[in-house]
């Protein structure tokens, strides 16, 4: 290829993507047509928080992928026994009367304990099944399927020994209840939280790959194992953190989506791994900022679409997922 | 005080089914410059060093590293033990950065090693240039020099260095055995070459394996006087 050419590529290139990003924010105005203005920020201030919650259980999946290369269904499992692991520290809080009570600022603690006992829990079950079962399996995509989805089953067992087999209701801190009005649109202050989170999670997640040793020290070790050894870095417990931070998160995710919904139950995993999966390839497999983006695509949608035509609401998800196959088969953000 | 840094005792090293190395003994003294594994291809040399390293562990036999058993130990503990080492095939992180690179493989970032940094980038200037540039988009000979400046940056007891010149111009080979001549004296380097002359600049002693075992072990300036044994080992 001559410069010129090349330099003919890129423009049109350029202009293609500038093109599908006009086309991209046109189809998220296009709900304006059928609802007025309130209604349209409403569901779009939903949407995102609810997009933010699926990003904390997707960026774990996604990490998991694009760092370790393991395909880990049990991501699902981890995600409800963090779950209830939060709704484990919330009741308890309730059986003192506190949460019924709770202000913004106490139920803002209440949540942060819920989190980090959630975070701990998911953490150590991370730690536990790389250490038992991944480490056999790194490399070999069909026997991460078959031994994760075995995973899955044990913890999802574990969990009704523990918490029992039937739904349970989540105390919600009074504090979270509250809403406030900005512009005629009724927020909750729950929403605006998740938000923070899900944003605060990824500018962590990009901040810590992107800029500190640790961050190098683990895309040296996805690319090439054995310099990363050779250099003096003991890469299988690098490997084990990740896994584990992986899993951290999505109890983190499960714990919000217990707030979220005020239930929880032991099959709340698979449904919400759907979700996290839809993103995911959206995404592109192993990007953190195509989980970002398709998260807050899918969460956008689901809520507009639910409020226009609500039986079509998961199955849009699907159709997007769809679509953008067609047009990039890795997904938005994947990689060649 | 003279003790030998590393030796190798009847090391044997399979790879599956393959018999590789069969009861190599080794001895190097910590001074006196570097030692020469020499060989022709397939030999066994590469597989050597990996066998240090605790890359292809060996099957049977004894290394011993700094006095340290190290035969059953992980790669990564030997590494933090002092010994750096440098693959045949110009081993860098091609996703990341010339400068994550040189961040990868200081174990420690103190002064110490921002200093030994500022030196060697004075000895392969190319690399400056290219320092917010992702490794894989150098060219082969600047990744050459970027998989042997990145260990020279933290003080190793010892190098293991497998075939440094391939691919490298001539000018550049000159400025590799001044850089190994300059670390020889508080480092001892196991040097993997081909490249005969360059072999002759910076080593005292060398080896030559054949089929995996040890044939000759002898001082290089006497190896080139041996005009059956060069000819038969080293074709030259
Ligand atoms: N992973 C492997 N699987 C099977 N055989 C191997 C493997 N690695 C090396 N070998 C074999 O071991 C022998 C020694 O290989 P090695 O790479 O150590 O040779 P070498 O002396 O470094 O050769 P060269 O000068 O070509 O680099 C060769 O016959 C090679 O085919
Ligand atoms: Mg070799």
């Amino acid at each position: 290829m001559t410069t010129q050419t090349i330099a003919f590529n890129t423009d049109r290139k350029l202009m293609k993507t500038g093109l599908n990003r006009i086309i991209g924010i046109g189809l998220f105005l296009l709900p304006l047509i059928w609802m007025d203005l309130t209604t349209y920020l409403t569901l779009t201030i939903a949407g995102i928080s609810l997009g933010m919650l699926i990003f904390l259980i997707a960026s774990g999946l996604t990490l998991i992928f694009g760092l370790l290369d393991v395909l880990n269904l049990a991501h699902g499992a981890f995600f409800a026994f963090g779950a209830y692991a939060g709704y484990t520290v919330l009741n308890f809080f309730n059986s003192l009367g506190w949460i019924e009570t709770a202000s913004l600022s106490s139920s803002l603690f209440y949540l942060v304990a819920a989190l980090c006992a959630a975070a701990g829990v998911g953490a150590l079950l991370g730690i536990v099944t790389e250490k038992l079962v991944i480490k056999k399996v790194y490399g070999d995509h069909l026997m991460q399927l078959l031994v994760t989805v075995g995973v899955s089953f044990v913890i999802v067992e574990i969990l009704k020994i523990i918490w029992g087999v039937n739904d349970e209701v989540v105390p919600v801190p009074m504090g979270f209840q509250d809403s406030f009005i900005l512009y005629g649109v009724f927020i909750e202050y729950f929403r605006i939280i998740t938000i923070i989170l899900g944003v605060g999670v990824f500018a962590v997640l990009q901040f810590f790959l992107k800029k500190t040793k640790i961050g190098i020290i683990v895309r040296a070790g996805v690319e090439n194992r054995e310099i990363v050894k050779t250099t003096g870095y003991n890469i299988s417990r690098i490997f084990t953190l990740i896994f584990a931070a992986g899993a951290g998160l999505a109890a983190i995710g499960g714990t919000m989506m217990a707030i979220f919904n005020q239930s929880v139950d032991p099959g709340m995993g698979d449904q919400f791994l759907i979700f996290a999966l839809i993103v995911v390839i959206i995404g592109g497999m192993g990007s953190v900022t195509g989980s970002f983006i398709g998260a807050i695509i899918v969460g956008l949608s689901f809520n507009y679409v639910a409020f226009l035509v609500p039986k079509m609401a998961l199955g849009v998800n699907f159709m997007i997922m769809a679509i953008i196959l067609l047009i990039r088969p890795k997904g938005l953000f994947g990689k060649d | 005080m003279n003790d030998p840094i590393l030796s190798l005792d009847k090391v044997h090293t399979h790879i599956g089914q393959h018999h590789i190395l069969q009861g190599i003994s080794l001895n190097m003294k910590a001074k006196g410059g570097a030692t020469i594994l020499l060989g022709r291809n397939g030999a066994g040399k590469s597989t050597t060093l990996r066998t240090i390293m605790g890359l292809t562990p060996a099957s049977t036999g004894r290394i011993n590293f700094k006095g340290k058993a190290i035969e059953n130990k992980k790669t990564h503990e030997i590494a933090r033990m002092g010994m750096g080492f440098v693959p045949e095939d110009r081993a860098v992180l091609f996703n990341l950065t010339v400068e994550e690179n040189f961040r990868l493989s200081m174990i420690e970032e103190n002064e110490k090693t921002h200093e030994n940094l500022n030196e060697v980038l004075e000895l392969f200037p190319a690399l400056k240039k290219f320092w917010k540039t992702k490794a894989g988009l150098l060219s082969g000979g600047q990744r050459q020099m970027l998989a042997i400046a990145r260990v020279f940056v933290c003080d190793h007891a010892l190098l293991l260095i497998d075939e440094p010149s391939k691919g490298l111009a001539p000018i550049v080979v000159d400025q590799l055995g001044e850089s190994l001549l300059r670390i020889k004296d508080k480092t001892k380097v196991i040097l993997v070459e081909q490249n005969f002359n360059l072999a002759r600049q910076v080593g005292s002693d060398c080896f030559i394996l054949d089929d995996g075992q040890v044939v000759f072990h002898g001082l290089i300036q006497d190896l080139a006087l041996d005009k059956t044994m060069m000819k038969n080992y080293l074709g030259i």
